[in-house]
């Protein structure tokens, strides 16, 4: 550790207590990476704040030392968006994990960034009221990582993103401000350009989250289809029929294969591809719709229906397609998740296109989708011990991207860009677009320390005019700063 | 640490949320993914450091995580080998040496635990007063004078009790050692249950531990010792199905032929006994006895190393659900650990302390009369918890309800334990007449509990005094 970082270390102890600071190598190593193990860098310091009070003072003495930092949740996300700098600091949250209130009569519930997802619903359920956006990690999932993610899940069909459920935040500025933005403010929507910013605008560490009427009704019903294909017909047939069901996801053969190997989802055997309609809503529009999502998979060829009407029948779908990206490892020694979106029409074309890429690779896609809203996740399977295995999985992963693109689509629908898809940004973004996306963010962060390196691919210094870079920038030359 | 099951962790973090530790702490490197990557940061060449060992004790074993992790890492495995290699190179400070030493040469020795006996009866007067000056010395010398727990009436149970009835089955039955010891009562309403149920049931005298402690603090070699000879034990006793009431030795027994691999002929010997649950075999077996009302609300939790590590959650409460009368109620966040795990308690007394007063918060909440399980480890520590703060937690195994179903007792035997008294042997528990087999018994001839009738269920100790 430079004596500068060890300088910051002691100041951070005085701030945190010896408990909430980690500067032990090993214990170190274990920040390396998030959910997204690909990317490893072992942090310089680890700090474990408690309140918003000592988030402030630890992004201040690093906006005072010019030292990075990174803020991390619960570590599970799928872009690399909490990978540590190795000059810098990584802000968790995971012991700040209060549920401060339950508003039932004003809907809403305010709470502390590292409570998971999943939590919110468990204290709002006995008031009939549950937190309607479910990553499938949301167990585990930080409401302060879904903030920065702008994280989906299965429901975001009917029901939206984190950014449709956030009504208002307190954040820590990168220069240590404690600032409140709310929705209900007057002016440019803020609160909109903070969540999803990835914790290159701050870090947020409470959070006020619209809480959901649970409905009266729902039904799960699983299908079962020969092919992805068949199972594609029948998604553009039920949204075309004018149904918006709360969730639409499909599985393909070897996603169900790998499923069945880690939670024995018992899904109808000899399924080339299972398609999950969840409906909710008044019992009697929950009726109508579904019998004519039975009718559209009878239609489309569907071999065998199942429905689910209690909470147990349901979780029990549900099981195979929540635990399918851990599943793969199952069935394979390493993976690789990808997260692009294609405008649903394109769902068979795009799907054709990865089966011809896998074919090209020898490399073996499984494919887990939120069909309804054309958002894919396919995931590349290799082994790792094999050579050139890795960059193979890497090559096929990414042109599934240029795929998504080429058919009017983007890079990633719910998982971020993080440092993963940084270098993906110029395919979608034009340099002009890039350049007025880093005034935004140089609106906030203009020192850079907030999560460097991370959405854009090459970042520059905030107060550089945009276009081609010309010599070593003056800060750089004096010191003062470093260019990445 | 095998580097081809560390290779299986896909990073998720599922497991996190089902860590007691990440929950207490809210650190990476204790949670079973954090935990794991130590393990791979050791087997990549990084020496053991005393952080390392630090996160690896900390760890309880309750394998919640095994049954979070949708990847099938074998956690459980895995942690048995980073204790041993812990055990192997990591050297620990004199005072911890000493009381592992310490607690490694008591509790897996029924013998030396009835010789605390009379220590212990004059400890239970004067332990509230010593309790400060144990607190500065050691806080785990606190911590285990704390738990220890009432010194109990000391049942002897004869080596073959006759199955009452017609003969569905003969077993063998595993006393252990703390449960021997220290709750002779679950012993015996073990027994009594089988024998009602139609077992004959052989309980080998002699019995050592089986290992379980010590394989789950990394002595792989001593557990190895203690598994054969327990395989000896019920080898000679002539049974093919040995009946375990507690759950961390149900687990480690059924693990004794992965324990034992090393060497074929014993693991093929260990294959050859089967080692099930006492719920999980009465449910396997199906009722035949007549359950008697037992009017009160039970709250039921989850021992880990029954519900994680054998998988079974549903037969006790089938079990108990079956008693007429008895309504059941579920512990919110059953899958978490009390934080008694064994030895947890007396080697990490804090982090245990602050896990059991959650849980007996959690029980609390629940408003039962009675809380119900599988290990008396657990319910003591809940009990303990709940003590501390200056509740009352009424605690019973399993075996200890459904005996009071069968024998026709009133609540009360359960609510209200008599105090202890002299040594003595259970009148319900005279020695089958030997030899044991041959056909099956009348109910109405020869000692034991298949004495008496059946549908009235006159038979049993404390209904009889």
């Amino acid at each position: 550790m430079t004596p500068a970082l060890a300088g910051l270390a002691g100041r951070l102890k005085t701030i945190l207590g010896p408990g909430g600071v980690i500067t032990d190598p090993v214990r170190l190593r274990t920040y390396e990476c998030d959910g997204l193990a690909y990317h490893r860098a072992t942090p310089a310091i680890v700090v474990l704040p408690e309140t918003t009070e000592q988030v402030a003072a630890v992004v201040r003495a690093c906006d005072e030392t010019g030292t990075p930092f990174v803020a991390r949740g619960s570590g599970t996300g799928l872009s690399g968006g909490a990978l540590p700098r190795t000059d810098g600091v990584l802000i968790v949250t995971s012991r700040m994990r209060r549920i401060i209130e339950i508003d039932v009569a004003g809907r809403r519930a305010v709470v502390e960034p590292g409570v998971t997802n999943l939590a919110i619903t468990e204290a709002a359920r006995p008031y009939g009221y549950y937190y309607a956006p479910d990553p499938s990690s949301q167990q585990i999932c930080s409401i302060g990582g879904n903030v920065a993610e702008n994280s989906g899940g299965a429901h975001c069909l009917k029901y939206g993103f984190t950014v449709n459920h956030v009504l208002a935040i307190e954040l820590v500025a990168p220069d240590g401000e404690i600032v409140r933005l709310d929705a209900a403010d007057p002016g440019y929507d803020l609160l909109g350009a903070f969540i999803g910013s990835e914790g290159t605008l701050g870090i947020a560490t409470k959070i006020t989250v619209r809480l959901s009427r649970a409905p009266e009704v729902v039904t799960t019903l699983l299908a079962a289809f020969r092919d992805v294909e068949a199972g594609g017909r029948a998604v553009s047939a039920i949204i075309g029929a004018g149904i918006v069901p709360a969730a639409i996801e499909m599985m393909d053969a070897l996603a169900i294969e790998a499923a069945e190997a880690a939670v024995r989802c018992d899904y109808p055997p000899g399924a080339g591809a299972v398609l999950i309609v969840e409906l909710d809503g008044p019992s009697a529009e929950v009726a109508h719709q579904f019998a004519q999502v039975d009718r559209i998979c009878r239609d489309c060829e569907a071999f065998e229906l199942r429905v689910a009407d209690d909470p147990a029948e349901r979780a029990a779908i549900w099981k195979g397609r929540k635990s399918a990206f851990a599943a793969v490892g199952r069935i394979s020694p390493a993976y690789l998740v990808q997260d692009g979106v294609v405008p649903r029409t394109s769902l068979p074309a795009v799907l054709a296109g990865i089966e011809k890429l896998s074919a090209r690779y020898g490399i073996r896609v499984a494919n887990v989708f939120h069909a309804g809203d054309g958002n894919l996740h396919p995931l590349v399977l290799f082994d790792d011990t094999e050579e050139g295995a890795g960059e193979r999985a890497e090559r096929v992963s990414s042109e599934i991207l240029d795929l998504c693109i080429s058919h009017g689509g983007s890079i990633t629908g719910e998982h971020g860009v993080g440092v993963d898809k940084s270098r993906y940004m110029p395919k979608m973004f034009t340099a002009e677009d890039l350049d007025t996306m880093q005034l935004v963010r140089c609106a906030f962060d203009p020192k850079g320390l907030s999560n460097p390196g991370k959405i854009f691919p090459t970042p520059r210094l905030c107060g550089e005019v945009p276009g081609v870079r010309k010599g070593v920038h003056p800060l750089v030359a004096s010191g003062e700063a470093e260019q990445f | 640490m095998d580097p081809e099951l560390i290779k299986d962790c896909v990073h998720c973090g599922f497991c996190l949320p089902a860590c007691p530790t990440y929950t207490l702490w809210g650190e990476e490197m204790d949670s079973p993914r954090g935990r794991i990557h130590l393990m791979k940061q050791h087997v990549e060449g990084t020496p053991l450091t005393p952080e390392m060992a630090g996160h690896f004790d900390a760890c309880l074993g309750c394998m919640a995580c095994v049954t979070a992790c949708p990847s099938g890492v074998k956690y459980d495995v895995l942690i048995e080998s980073a204790r041993a290699e812990v055990e192997r190179v990591h050297e620990r400070p004199p005072a911890d040496r000493a009381f592992r030493a310490l607690v490694f040469s008591l509790f897996p020795y029924p013998r030396r635990l009835r010789a605390l006996r009379l220590p212990l009866r004059l400890a239970e007067r004067i332990t509230p007063r010593l309790r400060p000056l144990l607190e500065r010395l050691d806080p785990r010398l606190a911590a285990m004078a704390e738990l220890a727990p009432p010194v109990a009436r000391p049942i002897w149970l004869p080596p073959r009790i006759a199955a009452r009835g017609r003969r569905r089955a003969v077993v063998g039955m595993l006393t252990g050692c703390v449960q021997a010891e220290f709750f002779p009562r679950v012993n015996a309403a073990t027994a009594r249950v089988l024998a009602m149920e139609g077992c004959d049931v052989v309980i080998p005298p002699g019995q050592g531990c089986c290992g379980a402690l010590s394989v789950h603090s990394g002595r792989a070699e001593e557990a190895a010792r203690f598994a054969r000879r327990t395989i000896e034990t019920f080898e000679r006793a002539g049974v093919d199905t040995v009946i375990v009431n507690a759950a961390g030795c149900g687990s480690s027994t059924k693990e004794y032929a992965e324990l034992l691999s090393a060497d074929p002929a014993w693991a093929g010997r260990a294959g050859a006994l089967r080692f099930l649950d006492f719920a999980e075999f009465l449910a396997e077996l199906g009722p035949a006895a007549e359950r008697h009302p037992l009017p009160m609300t039970v709250a039921y939790h989850d021992a880990c190393h029954l519900a994680h590590a054998q998988g079974i959650r549903a037969q006790p409460r089938a079990l108990l659900g079956a008693v007429p009368g008895l309504e059941l109620r579920e512990v919110p966040d059953a899958a978490m650990c009390c934080g008694s795990a064994g030895t947890y308690n007396l080697f990490q007394p804090e982090a245990a302390r602050e896990l059991g007063d959650r849980k007996a918060e959690q029980v609390l909440t629940v408003g039962a009369d009675l809380l119900v399980s599988a290990n008396p480890g657990c319910t003591m520590q809940i009990a303990s918890a709940a003590r501390r703060h200056g509740e009352h937690v009424q605690v019973a195994h399993t075996a200890e309800v459904l005996d009071a179903s069968l024998r026709a007792l009133s609540p009360k035997t359960l609510t209200r334990p008599p105090k202890p008294s002299t040594p003595r042997s259970d009148p319900s528990l005279e020695p089958a007449p030997i030899p044991a087999s041959g056909p099956a018994l009348d109910p109405a001839s020869g000692p034991g509990p298949g004495r008496g009738d059946a549908g009235t269920g006159t038979v049993g100790g404390e209904r009889a005094r």
